[in-house]
């Protein structure tokens, strides 16, 4: 009844004036809200429309790329086009530097999707950027093999940091690197080892990060991005010598020739 | 009170009758007084067994011959090496000479569970199979994420043929129509390599239509996948295959009858398939040759960490594993004594600590007695400057990084579990958390759709077994430091007195 008559406004006005009388009184039983930072390891998966990513912004794949469309979608069977989501977000990220909602809904045009379906993939694959990203992604590779093997990807984390001045996830002001610590890329007897944009850069020190992040930054400034001025992807010197790719570094301990391989066929006559 | 019978009772006396049934370990003890009087199962066995020597793979007979780039990528050059040799011939001797030809060399699949890979083939040729018209697939997984293991990049960006031919020889084992290489979307250089390779196989007739005149069609398509672990499961890989998030489906169906777009499909690791074509051409009895029974073959072994020389080397199948560390990796750094730990087969599988490593075998077998597993044979060594715990915390990490979030055991577990692994690698817990964190890995494993429920439980599974004091250690620094306990949860001791609110009993 009182709920009726007294209206709530006056209700909440003489409640809170009696919890504030209270809360005085009472210091020490006041219980602080904890709550912990929170760990955001990856984007979040949830769209909003910004100035340079909403679904009025129109998309559409350059000649280039529909040739290439086309020729993706033969590997999959006619009745199931939907198989090509993935290579197509790919070809449209590469194309509109990431993939926006707008690439999305393009993509799910051109398959016959539901926009929702695509937005599924999207969000659930780690390759597929949502937001903008620097000229030069570089993925610092921080998993176990990594963290020990080499001089530990630690320090090189350390080295991206120091010389670009951002932490992982963030893009320099210039606009040039964004950095990110991401997850096992597969390069293990290499490490450590960073990704930048499609290449492997592995055995690093960090000396030679520091100068493949230098040069890089100079390619980027200079006026007519001179691609050629791009240190050579693959392992890079450590202790002075350079890896062809995987054998061990002072040498290799197999493979010292190559064996004439008739000479070892089976001899059962089943061939 | 069923005490142990000395050696002496039960060689030299005629141990009575209730004493040998109640510990029948012992009967054959009784027996005979050379055989060994601790052995655990009655087994007749007539000579002692030869002791062999695994390991020191010769030249000739390894099978990636192009391991370190010792020449090109193109068709010409796999050709000379000994590529595509004879592949037609191979290919009409039928589904049956193969896959029994595939059982006989003893392969087992190289991707991490070890399930013989010619019965995995005979699955595809079930009973009625040629009256289904629908197509049949082969899929390959090439979605290479276990940290610690890079194999079968080298072979795709190396040996593309190996894998190309592998995926003609092994389809026709399964009667497939065609076959899809599922790789990692980060490896851009290998997919370019391999989509290469793919062409020049079209362009000469090796594969398409009339493959190799053989009178069979067999497409090979390559797909680029877009960076998730959990796609390197079965199901998954066959979920993001069809434009789908990579969320692993319930088995059964198995793919073998529901595969990739509804078809009967089998999906098998790279090394598994692309090791086929030589084991045709050499025989299965030659491949048999290496390693111990039912572990057999030759195997790609990536060491890294903590050794002088990390490689990736294609090695004998049991070489024990102080022997592949030395031999070719340069040994540990800091010499043997300075070995702290190993994780045998990827991420995945749990750490053993120095004591077992010493006379440890690589296979499946030794590897699964030793509580651990070969899994992609990929050698994580560890010094005694590594930090054994925040290595696993970072696993944690991963796999909470890596978990698809559709089983609740698993998204939930391994996010308390990385947490609970960052604590402890401040020390900042109490002991019994030790066991929570095991009764949590209890509580995920065999309770999930995929493996990854297991991957993540077994690391911890494994450190807690072998480096209990270790995480003990740490517990009682942080409270020498902290002035006292800390409460279960983390909370500092001085938490209650700065107004927390603490459970009873934390």
């Amino acid at each position: 009844m009182a709920s009726k008559l007294i209206p709530s406004a006056a209700r909440q006005a003489t409640r809170s004036l009696s919890r504030a009388t209270k809360s005085r009184q009472t210091q020490q039983f006041t219980r602080p809200l904890s709550t912990t930072p929170q760990r955001r390891s990856e984007a979040m998966a949830v769209h909003r429309n910004t100035p340079i990513n909403n679904p009025s912004i129109p998309f559409s794949f350059t000649d280039q790329n529909k040739a290439i469309i086309d020729e993706i979608l033969k590997r999959y069977p006619p009745q199931y086009k939907k198989a090509a989501v993935m290579p197509l977000l790919d070809v449209g990220q590469r194309q509109h530097g990431f993939t926006s909602i707008s690439v999305m809904n393009e993509v799910a045009r051109l398959l016959q999707m539901p926009p929702m379906r695509v937005y599924e993939v999207a969000t659930f694959y780690s390759m597929y950027n949502r937001d903008p990203v620097g000229k030069f992604f570089v993925q610092v590779c921080t998993t176990s093999p990594c963290m020990l093997g080499g001089c530990g990807s630690d320090v090189i984390m350390k080295t991206c940091e120091e010389e670009l001045g951002v932490h992982s996830g963030a893009t320099t002001e210039d606009g040039i690197f964004t950095l990110l610590e991401v997850e096992c890329l597969g390069a293990c007897v290499n490490a450590p080892m960073v990704q930048i944009n499609d290449d492997y850069y592995e055995d690093l020190t960090p000396e030679t990060m520091r100068q493949l992040l230098k040069a890089l930054r100079e390619v980027a400034k200079s006026t007519n991005m001179d691609l050629e001025k791009i240190p050579r992807p693959g392992p890079q010197v450590y202790e002075g010598v350079q890896r062809m790719t995987c054998e061990p570094r002072p040498g290799k301990t197999s493979l010292h020739d190559v064996y004439d391989h008739k000479a070892h066929l089976r001899t059962d006559g089943e061939l | 009170m069923l005490a142990r019978p000395s050696t002496k009772t039960a060689t030299g006396l005629v141990a009575s009758a209730t004493r040998s049934y109640a510990v029948p370990v012992f009967a054959t003890g009784c027996l005979s007084s050379s055989r060994d009087p601790r052995r655990s199962y009655a087994t007749v066995q007539d000579a002692t067994p030869k002791k062999r020597q695994y390991g020191g793979l010769k030249d000739q007979d390894r099978i990636f011959q192009n391991l370190y780039g010792h020449h090109g990528t193109d068709l010409a050059s796999a050709k000379k090496y000994g590529d595509w040799h004879k592949t037609k011939e191979i290919i009409l001797k039928g589904h049956d000479w193969l896959i029994n030809e595939i059982k006989a060399s003893g392969l087992r699949g190289r991707g991490g569970a070890g399930f013989p890979s010619g019965l995995k083939f005979s699955f595809m040729n079930f009973k009625g199979w040629e009256n289904d018209k629908k197509p049949r697939y082969l899929v390959i997984n090439a979605d290479e994420g276990e940290p610690g293991t890079c194999k079968d990049r080298e072979i795709m960006r190396k040996d593309p043929h190996k894998l190309i031919e592998g995926c003609l020889v092994v389809g026709r084992a399964m009667n497939a129509t065609a076959a899809y290489i599922y790789i990692r979307g980060e490896f851009y250089h290998e997919a370019t390599v391999l989509q290469r390779a793919i062409q020049e196989a079209y362009k000469d007739g090796l594969i398409g239509k009339n493959a190799c005149g053989s009178g069979f069609d067999f497409d090979v398509y390559l797909h680029r996948g877009a960076g998730a672990y959990v796609c390197g499961e079965e199901t998954s890989l066959i979920e993001s295959l069809e434009g789908k998030a990579g969320k692993p489906r319930l088995k059964p169906p198995f793919p073998a009858a529901v595969g990739l777009f509804g078809c009967p499909s089998t999906v098998t690791n790279v090394e598994t398939v692309a090791v086929c074509p030589t084991i045709m051409r050499r025989g299965g009895k030659w491949f048999a040759g290496f390693g111990r029974e039912r572990n057999q073959g030759t195997k790609l072994f990536c060491i890294s960490g903590h050794v002088n020389n990390p490689c990736t080397v294609e090695e004998e199948m049991s070489i024990p594993l102080r022997e592949l560390i030395d031999r070719h990796c340069g040994g540990v750094r800091g010499g043997w004594d300075n070995l702290k730990a190993i994780i045998p087969g990827g991420s995945s599988t749990p750490i053993l600590p120095k004591k077992m490593c010493d006379d440890q075998l690589m296979d499946f077998d030794a590897l699964k007695d030793s509580q651990s597993g070969l899994g992609t044979a990929a050698v994580i060594v560890m010094d005694k400057s590594a930090d054994v715990v925040r290595m696993i915390s970072r696993l944690s990490a991963f796999y909470k990084h890596e978990s698809c979030g559709q089983c609740t055991p698993c998204r939930e577990g391994s996010s308390w579990m990385m947490k609970m692994m960052q604590r402890f690698e401040k020390g900042q817990a109490k002991k019994r958390e030790i066991d929570m964190m095991q009764e949590l890995t209890k509580q995920v494993e065999g309770h999930t759709i995929c493996a990854l429920g297991e991957a993540f439980a077994w690391p911890v599974q494994g450190l807690i077994r072998h480096f209990r004091p270790e995480l003990e250690a740490r517990v009682e620094g942080y409270k020498a430091k902290a002035g006292d306990e800390v409460f279960a949860g983390g909370w500092e001791p001085n938490s209650r007195r700065d107004g927390m609110l603490i459970a009873p009993g934390q």
